[in-house]
């Protein structure tokens, strides 16, 4: 594998311009403060209570991801175009699934294979000809950005379901501007903190025409045992929004209504943090217990707006991932700003054939696999498991995709030796309402920890840093 | 507000208050049992079992009542839905679930006696001294809650029923103490009270926290008749039962205004209310103290119910 590409000190080894204040302040510093301040900001999440919960293990039931205090540093420059690609995608998002739910012309133009969308599990035929308000499908969208040197942004993942993390971003910036004041008195950060505004605007703006007054909003959590559930309640009180679980809804006359001490109230708009298949048990599964009965015919008479809407699994679905540039070109007439990582299709023979024959260079993950679960990272597999993943994989070519092992650019975090470079991703928040598209400049920065890993995934290991866009 | 929410911070101030209550209840059985044998009950630890109103689910895990096996049950045993540990780990749960509607203070408070149980109570308790010092922890827990939640919560449906779970759970808690005790609180002409008795009198006191009330009340030697009084009939003593339905009645009436609407709740909370206002101790020794107390512990047991019924279903 290739050098990675430092976002501190570039191939040369130079020390790039958007942390050169970081570089002076970091030798000022001596490296028992940045462990003293590391120690102290574990202690606020803890006492937050700021946790994650990891799906399998027990003992482990509340973790707090790994905090490190080195913020990771983006140009106004960066940003600009990052957030220009961001809009293009997200846009054409949109456009795919309102096509695919209505005329087709994508299919009909044989850009995208007709079984890849009818065959998928995450296609819903209930949202055939369904329109929904100002034809907006994914008002958020947690787009993962990777980058392998100082020019090139891909997209990783598309994440138009329920996509987590923003309470990091906005948490990680409380803690360390109240750990390092001085460190930020010497940049000109972007702030990040009117997310909750944007979000709360976003959501009112697509509520339905039936509404009364000012649109009632409410955030569907699955409940405390979802490993996101902090970050629910963190929503809802951000945004001023009741926190309900499916039992506190009740659908009547294809309305939703929420169960309060006086009596019942309307919900107008569901920011809904619940997967589609245990929305609505008369729709979906009949075994959920989370969602609320008759949900879906409320939804389908225009009386609530869901966001995400149902249905956008068919968008960030890995394999339909890899259509993304000709999705982009097809919509928008333009090129894609953003690049997308190679991707072998499994399903095609020649892929499959190809990705048998360098399974141990190659990244394969599960189609509908997310949290890098159920991944294999050939470079870093014993051979055991390249044999074991090599027969789940003929068994279902049409479930896995293959990527390169890309060299993802690092950034310094602080370990007990100083300063050492960690494999970074990005994780930035695309909010989309009835009048515009918008970015808080920012972002989730996930790091894997362990030397040499490029696994960022909480459930398996990783960390956070802030993440700081520098306003011009 | 969401009816789930409202039944959170109800069952939620109820565990931190059962969780002082069971504290209290087996500091004060410490304290009986410390003394030479003479003046001490001889089943003071059985009782302390009554008192929490879980004898039978004892004895499905346990043979004898003694020190370690009843401190265990009642302070850490996962067996038992409402052992002090069990409390405060239903509070973590609830708070969790409803933690937009507690302010900083109290998550903090609730949130960091979830941590320390975990990390500084999670191993065997060696000696009395040690669990003195939990008992102190759980005690301070339960102050830090309650002071948090009077001076930081808004004053909206929020802390009424936050309150309304408290006050409904102190009811109990004082009614069963008095209910396993009642008869040493009878005024029977010929018995004078000896030095075992005494003790058991000042260890009821102790348990509600009121032996140095009782004092300033009184201004007398403890008088069995009067420690009833105290805790049944007296509402500046804020564990007695009368001043427990004082406060469920105002905050029933608040929430009543601020809906615009009052309901069976209100009327059932101002019914005990009123009973308790116009009897006497008496005409309670009278009609039998054991049938008043018993009469108004299912009382109480119904309030939770309709308030369940009128607010949180």
């Amino acid at each position: 594998m290739a050098v990675a590409f430092d976002e501190m000190f570039g191939p040369d080894g130079a020390l790039r311009p958007a942390y050169k204040e970081l570089a002076l302040w970091l030798k000022e510093t001596p490296p028992d403060a940045l462990e003293y301040r590391r120690k102290e900001a574990e202690l606020l999440f803890r006492r937050i209570g700021i946790t994650f919960a990891v799906y399998g293990d027990a003992e482990a039931q509340e973790r707090l991801i790994p905090f490190d205090v080195v913020p990771r540093i983006i140009s106004a420059k960066e940003w600009t175009l990052l957030e220009k690609g961001l809009k293009q995608r997200v846009k054409a998002l949109n456009l795919f699934l309102r096509d695919i739910y209505h005329g087709r012309d994508i299919l009909r133009a044989n850009i995208i294979p007709d079984d890849l969308i009818f065959q998928n599990p995450v296609f819903r035929p209930e949202m055939n000809g369904q329109d929904v308000p100002h034809d907006i499908y994914v008002h958020i969208a947690g787009v993962d950005i990777v980058r392998d040197d100082a020019e090139q942004f891909y997209v990783l993942e598309d994440n138009a379901r329920t996509p987590s993390g923003v309470s990091y971003m906005l948490e990680n910036r409380e803690i360390m501007m109240r750990l390092f004041p001085d460190l930020f008195a010497r940049h000109r950060v972007a702030p990040v903190e009117n997310y909750p505004d944007v979000l709360l605007a976003a959501l009112r703006s697509v509520a339905p025409d039936t509404a009364a007054g000012e649109p009632s909003v409410a955030l569907l959590t699955p409940g405390i045992y979802n490993s996101a559930y902090y970050e629910h309640s963190f929503l809802a009180d951000k945004l001023g929004i009741e926190l309900v679980e499916g039992r506190d809804l009740v659908v009547k006359n294809e309305e939703v209504f929420m169960r309060t001490t006086e009596g019942l109230k309307r919900v107008d708009v569901m920011y809904r943090r619940l997967d589609d298949d245990f929305l609505d048990p008369l729709t979906f599964r009949p075994d959920s217990l989370l969602g609320v009965p008759g949900l879906m015919s409320a939804y389908m008479a225009g009386n609530i707006t869901l966001a995400n809407a149902v249905g956008t699994g068919i968008s960030d679905d890995k394999a339909v991932y890899s259509y993304m540039p000709e999705i982009v070109r097809f919509y928008l007439s333009e090129e894609p700003i953003l690049k997308n990582v190679p991707t072998w299709r499994c399903r095609e023979p020649k892929d499959l054939t190809y990705v048998l024959e360098h399974l141990h260079e190659l990244v394969v993950k599960e189609v509908h696999g997310s949290g890098g679960y159920g991944m294999l990272i050939g470079p870093a597999s014993t051979k055991d498991m390249i044999a074991a993943f090599r027969d789940k994989l003929k068994a279902h070519p049409e479930g896995f995709i293959a990527q390169p092992t890309l060299a993802l650019s690092t950034c310094p975090i602080a370990t007990e030796k100083g300063l050492a470079p960690r494999h970074v991703d990005l994780r930035p928040f695309v909010l989309t309402g009835r009048e515009h598209t918008t970015i808080v400049p920012g972002g989730l920065t996930r790091v894997a920890l362990k030397e040499g890993s490029l696994v960022v995934n909480s459930s398996q290991g990783g960390g956070t840093k802030d993440t700081w866009v520098l306003d011009g | 507000m969401l009816s789930r929410t409202a039944e959170n911070l109800y069952w939620l101030a109820r565990y931190v208050e059962r969780a002082e209550y069971l504290a209290r209840t087996i500091e004060a059985t410490l304290r009986a049992t410390s003394l030479p044998s003479t003046y001490v009950g001889k089943n003071e630890w059985e009782s302390a079992l009554l008192t929490a109103g879980i004898g039978d689910s004892f004895y499905q895990h346990y043979e004898v009542a003694d020190e370690p096996a009843v401190v265990e049950y009642l302070a850490f045993s996962p067996a038992n839905p409402s052992s002090i540990r069990n409390c405060i780990e239903a509070a973590r749960l609830n708070s969790r679930s409803v933690r937009t509607a507690l302010t900083t203070e109290m998550w903090d408070t609730i949130n960091g006696a979830w941590i320390e149980l975990q990390q500084t109570w999670s191993g065997l308790i060696k000696n009395r001294e040690e669990l003195m010092g939990f008992l102190r922890f759980v005690q301070e827990t339960s102050l830090r809650f309650d002071g948090s939640a009077y001076r930081t919560m808004l004053r909206n449906d929020a802390y009424w029923f936050s309150r309304l779970g408290l006050h409904l759970e102190r009811a109990d808690n004082t009614a069963r103490i008095l209910d396993v005790k009642y008869h040493m609180l009878l005024p029977e002409a010929e018995h004078v009270g000896g030095p075992l008795d005494y003790y058991q009198w000042t260890s009821i006191l102790r348990s509600v926290s009121a032996l140095t009330a009782y004092h300033w009340v009184y201004r007398e030697t403890l008088k069995p008749w009067l420690i009833a009084d105290l805790l049944i009939l007296n509402n500046s003593l804020p564990r007695s039962l009368a001043s427990c339905y004082e406060n469920l009645v105002r905050n029933l009436d608040q929430i009543g205004v601020a809906y615009g609407r009052q309901g069976p709740a209100q009327r059932h909370a101002r019914g005990i209310r009123n009973r308790l206002e116009h009897s006497h101790m008496d005409d309670i020794f009278q009609r039998g103290l054991h049938e008043f107390i018993e009469e108004f512990i299912g009382d109480n047991n119904r309030l939770g119910e309709i308030i369940g019924k009128q607010y949180l279903i």
